[in-house]
């Protein structure tokens, strides 16, 4: 995508854009990743991902303990 | 008696053990997931690493709702140290070998499932818990880490430094480099099992 005045490239943009989503970026670097994703459709593209693949690993179920792992550790905190 | 870091040891003494044995058994499945997710073969010996830990300063926990995230913190101490134990050196990956993939943008192009309209989200969703997992051990331990204990604990960064013992930039660091080894490794584990195979089909 071709750069505009006063903005940042995508190589940037996609740098921040999970700080960006946690806030973790100044208000500076927001505003310039905001500019970037008004013009730029394949980075709002990335935002969109970046926020699906959060949301993915966020929600990753959890590894059931199994059964024979749990009594003996229940037995070890037992004993402890 | 003092420890090194000023708080008095005072072990169980000041609380009863059923107090501690009654939050520990209660936590053991979220230790266990964490565990599971940090390391590739010994989840268990890490849990009991943590108890052993735990018991000792069971006296310093303030507050016992507090119980489950102080537990988990001392797990990630015992996975730290673990590491540092083993002394191997995990090298920082080369800026250039993650920065240049995106795992968005190889999905438009490649167009692994023509049929979706909803690209990105079924790639995702042909994963499963055991497929993440895998793709997870793929990433050196430096990296897993700290994604794990950020996005799929939700751990703020703040708290992976103290727990990891590494200063916040260098977590930020390894977080960004992570997610695209993340990635990588996704796109290249759906490539080799043929993950993709069934979805294209449906």
């Amino acid at each position: 995508m071709t750069d505009q005045q006063g903005s940042i490239p995508c190589s940037e943009a996609v740098k921040q854009l999970w700080d960006y989503l946690d806030h973790a970026i100044s208000a500076e670097d927001q505003e310039r990743v905001e500019t970037h994703l008004s013009f730029c459709r394949m980075c709002c593209g990335e935002l969109e991902f970046a926020k699906e693949l959060r949301s993915f690993l966020a929600s990753n179920e959890a590894q059931e303990i199994p059964p024979d792992v749990k009594a003996h550790l229940e037995r070890f905190v037992q004993e402890l | 008696m003092r420890r090194a870091d000023g708080m008095r040891d005072i072990g169980v003494q000041d609380r009863t053990k059923e107090a501690f044995q009654s939050m520990a058994v209660g936590e053991l499945p979220a230790l266990y997931s964490l565990a599971h997710r940090l390391v590739r073969d010994g989840a268990e010996d890490l849990v009991q690493e943590t108890l052993i830990r735990a018991y000792r300063s069971f006296g310093a926990l303030k507050e016992e709702d507090a119980g489950a995230r102080w537990l988990k913190s001392i797990l990630v101490n015992v996975f730290r140290d673990e590491l540092r134990k083993r002394a191997r050196s995990v090298e920082e990956l080369p800026v250039e070998e993650v920065e240049d993939f995106s795992l968005y943008r190889t999905l438009v192009e490649v167009d692994p499932l023509p049929y979706s309209d909803t690209l990105h989200l079924d790639f995702l969703r042909a994963f499963g818990k055991d497929d993440v997992r895998e793709v997870l051990m793929r990433l050196p331990e430096l990296y897993r880490a700290p994604l794990v204990l950020r996005y799929m604990d939700g751990f703020a960064t703040k708290e992976i430094a103290r727990m990891l013992d590494t200063p916040l930039g260098t977590i930020l660091a390894r977080l960004h480099r992570g997610r695209r080894r993340f990635e990588t490794e996704m796109w290249a584990y759906a490539e080799e099992t043929g993950l993709l195979i069934g979805e294209v089909r449906r």
